[in-house]
């Protein structure tokens, strides 16, 4: 009892020094709260067949932030890796009978191992030669799916695959769950040396290999790593509508996963994550209007773009939190003083 | 003799597009996704100035493309050019904007699929294929408005001040250049050459809200192919990849499905060979 108490206000302590200290952590905090309390407020399945949704073009959407934000590998083409993810685990559960289990992780090895194979050529390009290359792959994805109807289902896709679970809030909590261990790992990622170096080839590339670095295997790391999750992103989205179309690889997903991922903010991973949070309910929001719906969406992104070309979120942490000039810690924006240092905010 | 002609048709079109899209690229370092949406955009004004409104095909292409043009200036001076030193966002503004674009197409002509009556009625016959009248007419117009262009570029101070701001836009601006005009009118050409194509392919194709993006794709692949900012590379792929598109179409079964696979396909195998395309320049890395 005494032990409970005492980790208890071991927990309030943590809480207090670390979380409540800065609004974009509480933010966070009650955003996990929030997603994971959901089904105990409310069981409304259309509700949570948007979050499901969401959960997932979350992922997608930090998966090409891993990759194009953090080094810079501008990649128009990320329809690709969530395409082959869809494709590889749709055709496993339905032609192998491999549980969702099994077939998630095998889409995701299979999107993994295409990452590699189009990261390998990449490697030589630049840039803007780069982002146009990469939009082609998806497309000679499509060509093959149309010409080869017998596998690949051909316009109308893979159908019939089996639920990760029947029940609505067992699917809810795996796929909100996945997610939110998925975002944090990829975030972690971009903490670690691992993300400093993906940083600095974005910054210059020459200076990285100048230090020593092989920038070669560090850009096929990324491909490899965006590949994966952009992978499971694919395999779990198969699964969720139980088919797999050539919708998945078309030029327009690629379009809107940059399109979330630059309006949340690139180089960050919350960025997009909560970019998706916000612009893809409230496409949903909006269906009771459908036929101005991708035009509300462009409007809104153009907009939020010409005032906050850095992206919604990194403005908005901007305004309620101020880095310290001294110890380059961050702080409430209400405080007069730096809450390490005491150095004077400006 | 289709392949030929479907070839030589296609290529044109991809040529006009591509070194209109290089043009703006090369100046202003902007990627205008947003470019074939002002073709799709003329190509509808056509449809409904020649359809609903019983004008002369000719003035009707003609207020196309000043209609087009006026769009482009407008969209350049209010959404790229306050947010041109954000290149991602200059970017998603782009594709943001074809998006409107389609969806306005689509509420004012709804998606179905609309054709446009040819200028010319009429065909001939040569080696037992149909030629119409009309593909002869877009093929020598385009022609023409090519070596316009190449005038244009090679041959007057404006062309000359394209040219030397693509090549370095810095010391183009110490030499006197203004920058910004210059990257205005840039736009206004590359706009004008963009709804110009739309103009005269209208009566070839078939239109729908959405026929901008195979274009774009294929577009994107000559300018990578041929090196970006090149012209002569533009245009010797753009009549490469129009060829293939065409033979891969008529010769291999299913061939329409995969016409946009083997053309992309061979853009990355000659980027393996020469990552800066066919005809481009490799620059030393800005740092």
């Amino acid at each position: 009892m005494v032990a409970a108490g005492l980790y208890l206000k071991r927990f309030y302590t943590v809480v207090r020094g670390e979380v409540l200290v800065l609004p974009s952590r509480v933010i966070v905090a009650l955003f996990f709260l929030v997603l994971l309390g959901m089904p105990l407020i409310s069981q409304n399945p259309y509700l949570i067949r948007v979050i499901v949704l969401t959960s997932i073009f979350a992922i997608l959407a930090a998966s090409w932030d891993l990759l194009s934000g953090f080094t810079g590998q501008m990649n128009f083409g990320h329809a690709l890796f969530f395409g082959v993810g869809a494709y590889a685990s749709a055709m496993l559960n339905v032609h192998l009978h491999i549980p969702p289990w099994g077939s998630v992780p095998l889409g995701a090895a299979a999107a993994v191992l295409t990452g590699l194979i189009v990261g390998i050529p990449c490697l030589r390009l630049k840039h803007t030669y780069l982002a146009l290359t990469t939009m082609a792959f998806p497309i000679i994805l499509m060509g093959i799916v149309f010409a080869l109807p017998d596998i690949t289902g051909g316009e109308l896709g893979i159908s019939g695959l089996q639920r990760i679970s029947n029940s609505l809030i067992v699917n809810y909590y795996v796929y909100v769950g996945i997610m939110l261990v998925l975002c944090t790992i990829m975030w972690k990622i971009t903490d670690s040396h691992t993300g400093i170096i993906f940083h600095a080839i974005r910054e210059d590339e020459l200076a990285v290999k100048a230090s020593g670095i092989n920038t070669t295997r560090y850009k096929l790391m990324a491909f490899c790593l965006s590949g994966f999750f952009a992978g499971i992103a694919g395999g779990l989205y198969a699964h969720y509508m139980r088919i797999a179309g050539p919708s998945t690889l078309e030029v327009s997903m690629s379009f809107t996963v940059v399109i979330w991922a630059v309006f949340g903010g690139i180089a960050t991973i919350y960025g997009p994550v909560a970019a998706v949070f916000i612009l893809f309910p409230l496409l949903e929001f909006v269906r009771f209007w459908p036929e101005y719906r991708m035009l509300i969406f462009a409007v809104v992104v153009l907009l939020i773009l010409l005032y906050m070309p850095e992206g919604l979120i990194p403005w908005v942490r901007d305004k309620i939190e101020k880095e310290c000039p001294r110890c380059k810690i961050r702080n409430v924006a209400t405080r007069k003083t730096c809450r390490i240092c005491t150095a004077v905010l400006d | 003799m289709n392949i030929i002609i479907t070839g030589l048709i296609t290529g044109s079109m991809l040529a006009l597009l591509a070194i209109s899209f290089s043009l703006i690229f090369g100046v202003a370092r902007i990627v205008n996704i947003a470019h074939t949406a002002f073709y799709m955009v003329a190509a509808y004004c056509i449809f409904s100035l020649t359809g609903k409104f019983g004008l002369n095909p000719v003035v009707g292409m003609m207020i196309a493309v000043v209609v087009v043009t006026v769009f482009g200036l407008l969209a350049y001076k209010f959404l790229i050019d306050p947010i041109r030193e954000h290149e991602a966002a200059v970017l998603i503004a782009t594709i943001a904007l074809a998006m409107i674009f389609q969806e306005a197409v689509m509420l004012i002509f709804t998606g179905d699929y609309r054709t446009v009556s040819a200028l010319i009625e009429g065909y001939f016959i040569v080696m037992g294929v149909k030629v119409f009248f009309q593909q002869v007419l877009t093929f020598g117009v385009v022609l023409v408005v090519l070596a316009l262009l190449w005038f244009l570029l090679m041959k007057t101070k404006l062309g000359l001040a394209i040219r030397s701001t693509a090549e370095d836009r810095e010391v183009a601006n110490l030499m006197g250049m203004n920058d910004s005009r210059l990257a205005m009118i840039t736009m206004g050409v590359s706009v004008a050459l963009a709804g110009f194509t739309g103009a005269v392919l209208a009566p070839l194709t078939v239109l729908s809200p959405y026929m901008w993006m195979e274009p774009l794709i294929m577009m994107m692949a000559v300018v990578v192919l041929g090196g970006l900012g090149s012209i002569k590379g533009s245009f010797v792929a753009a009549y490469i990849l129009g060829f293939t598109e065409a033979l891969v179409v008529f010769v291999i079964p299913k061939g329409a499905f995969l016409k946009g696979s083997v053309a992309l396909t061979i853009m990355i195998l000659v980027l393996l060979l020469r990552p800066e395309g066919l005809f481009g320049v490799s620059f030393e890395e800005e740092r």
